[in-house]
C-alpha cells in the first residue's frame, strides 16, 4: 500500500448472524459492486476487496495479479498509463495501480486476484468501524496477502454505478410506522444525505416526522436498511456497521437492493422513500 | 403477541411479557429452522432475520406456556466493588455501600439482549433498590470491564467507551474476544451472578 488515499477499508461479505452477541453485519457497503469487482478478478463474489472512499488508493504489487476496480466511474492507472474502470487489468510485479478520484458516488472497490488474504475475524475480514472488529483501516506501507488466484472473468461488458443527484428508494413501512403520524408521506416527500454519515448510518435532513405515540420504546433489534427516527424526527438509515439493538422507532426498511445506491450516496444527495 | 414486518426477510415479535419473550426465544433456539441468520432478543421483543416465515410458523403451533425446558448457562463474575458511583448508589439506596454490594451480589441475574457495543449484556434482574436513573452528564470515558447499572439493567462495559451508566466496580474479565469461542462472555437468556472479590 503506497498510499490508502483519504479512507481505505478491507471488506468482504460481511458476518452475519452475531447480531445476538451484539456484532453488526458490516461487509462492504456496495456489495453489488465488491460481487462485480471480484468476478472481473476471476474471484468467489465474497472475497475481500479494498473499499476505497472517493478513490485516492495508489498500490504496487510484487507479483502479478489481475485487478479489477468497481463502483462509481473512476481514473485507473497502471504505472501512469489510463487503463479503466470496470475491467478485468493484468498487472505485472513491480507495476502500481493508482486510482483517481470518482467525479460522482463515494466508493471505489478494488478486488485483486485471490482476495485479499488477511486473517477474518469471526468468519470475515470485514472492518466493522463502529466495533472496531476486522482489520485496522489501510495506511502506507501495509503489506496485504494474497489467496490463490482463480480464472479472470473474459470480456465482461459493464459500466460505472451511476451516482445520482436524486435517489428513489424502496422500503417497507414497519416495524414502528404505527409511531408517526403519515410515515409513508413523510418519507416520501425528500430528505438530503448530510456529510455525519458513515458506515453505520446516512443521517438524513428535511421535515422531521411527527410522531402519533410519547414515550419510550424498548430496545429492540434493527437490521440493515432500518430507517430510525429519533426523537429529533430527522431519520438515519442503518448501513453495515449499524448497532444491533436500538431504542428509537423505525419507520420503514429499505430494500436489499436499494441499499448499494445508498451507499454511493454523497453528501447533498437527495433522496425520496417510495414505500411499497 | 404481534409480528411486525422487518423488511424483506425479518420480521419482529411483539412479545406481551417477559416470560413470552423467552418461551418463544428458547423455543425458536430449540428448533432452529433452517434459513434463520440471525435471532435477536430485545427488552419485549425478537428480531427474527431470515426465516422468518418458518419461525412464524412455529411459534403459531408451539405452546408457549410450556417452553422448551431450558437450562441456562451459569456465568459468575468477580467484581471489586470499588466504583465512582458507589457513594452515590447508596444514598440514593438509602443503604450503606455494603449493603448496595450485598444486594448486587444475591441477586441472580438474567441476560435479556445485548447492544450498544459487542458482548455488552443488558442484564436484568436488578433489585428495585437499585433500579436508578443514569447519569445526568455521560462519562467522556469509561474503562473496560466498569459494572454499573442503569434503569432495571445493570451491565458490563466491554472496552473503553463513553457511558452514563452509574458504575458500581469493575471486573478483570474480558467480556468480548472475537477470536476466542465463544466470543462474547454474555448470550442472551444466560443466568449471570456477581462476586465481591477484595
Amino acid at each position: 500500500m503506497l498510499d490508502p488515499g483519504r479512507y481505505a477499508l478491507v471488506e468482504d461479505l460481511g458476518r452475519p448472524g452475531y447480531a445476538h452477541l451484539g456484532v453488526a453485519p458490516s461487509g462492504a457497503l456496495d456489495q453489488a459492486s465488491l460481487r462485480l469487482a471480484n468476478r472481473l478478478a476471476g474471484n468467489p463474489e465474497a472475497a475481500a476487496g479494498i473499499e476505497a472512499l472517493l478513490g485516492g488508493l495508489s498500490v504496487r504489487f510484487t507479483t502479478a495479479v489481475t485487478a479489477a476496480v468497481t463502483g462509481p466511474a473512476v481514473d485507473v492507472r497502471v504505472d501512469g498509463r489510463p487503463v479503466g474502470s470496470h475491467a478485468p487489468l493484468p498487472v505485472r510485479a513491480g507495476q502500481t495501480l493508482t486510482l483517481g478520484t470518482p467525479a460522482a458516488g463515494l466508493r471505489c472497490y478494488l478486488a485483486v486476484s485471490g482476495g485479499i488474504a488477511v486473517e477474518p475475524v469471526l468468519g470475515s475480514r470485514s472492518r466493522d468501524v463502529l466495533s472496531g472488529i476486522g482489520p485496522e483501516p489501510l495506511r502506507a506501507g501495509d503489506v496485504l496477502p494474497l489467496g490463490e488466484p482463480g480464472v479472470p472473468a473474459g470480456a465482461d461488458v459493464v459500466v460505472g454505478v451511476p451516482a445520482p443527484g436524486e435517489l428513489v428508494v424502496p422500503v417497507t413501512l414497519g416495524p414502528r410506522d404505527d409511531w408517526f403520524d403519515d410515515p409513508a408521506g413523510a418519507l416520501v416527500a425528500g430528505w438530503t444525505v448530510t456529510a455525519d454519515s458513515n458506515r453505520v448510518g446516512l443521517r438524513l435532513d428535511g421535515t422531521p416526522l411527527r410522531r402519533a405515540v410519547d414515550g419510550e420504546l424498548p430496545s429492540e433489534g434493527v437490521v440493515t436498511g432500518a430507517i430510525q427516527v429519533p426523537p429529533s424526527g430527522l431519520p438515519v438509515v442503518f448501513l453495515a456497521d449499524h448497532p444491533t439493538t436500538g431504542g428509537y422507532p423505525v419507520a420503514a426498511v429499505v430494500r436489499t437492493a436499494a441499499l448499494s445506491a445508498l451507499a454511493q450516496a454523497r453528501p447533498g444527495t437527495r433522496i425520496r422513500f417510495r414505500p411499497s | 403477541m404481534r409480528w411486525r414486518r422487518c423488511g424483506e426477510d425479518a420480521a419482529l415479535l411483539d412479545c406481551d411479557s417477559l416470560e413470552q419473550l423467552r418461551a418463544a426465544h428458547a423455543t425458536v433456539l430449540a428448533a432452529r429452522p433452517p434459513g434463520v441468520v440471525d435471532l435477536v432478543p430485545g427488552a419485549r421483543s425478537l428480531l427474527v432475520v431470515g426465516g422468518a416465515a418458518a419461525v412464524r410458523a412455529l411459534l403459531e403451533a408451539a405452546d408457549l406456556t410450556h417452553p422448551p425446558a431450558d437450562e441456562p448457562r451459569e456465568v459468575t463474575l468477580d467484581v471489586h466493588y470499588d466504583g465512582e458511583d458507589l457513594p452515590l448508589i447508596a444514598a440514593d439506596a438509602g443503604v450503606s455501600t455494603d449493603a448496595v454490594v450485598d444486594l448486587h451480589t444475591e441477586a441472580v441475574y438474567t441476560v435479556a439482549f445485548t447492544g450498544f457495543a459487542p458482548g455488552f449484556g443488558y442484564l436484568t434482574g436488578l433489585p428495585p433498590q437499585l433500579q436508578q436513573p443514569r447519569l445526568e452528564s455521560p462519562r467522556t470515558r469509561v474503562p473496560a470491564g466498569s459494572a454499573g447499572i442503569a434503569g432495571e439493567f445493570t451491565g458490563v462495559y466491554p472496552r473503553e467507551s463513553p457511558g452514563g451508566w452509574r458504575l458500581l466496580g469493575h471486573t478483570s474479565a474480558t467480556l468480548f474476544d472475537p477470536h476466542a469461542d465463544p466470543p462474547a462472555l454474555f448470550a442472551p437468556g444466560d443466568r449471570v451472578r456477581f462476586r465481591s472479590v477484595r
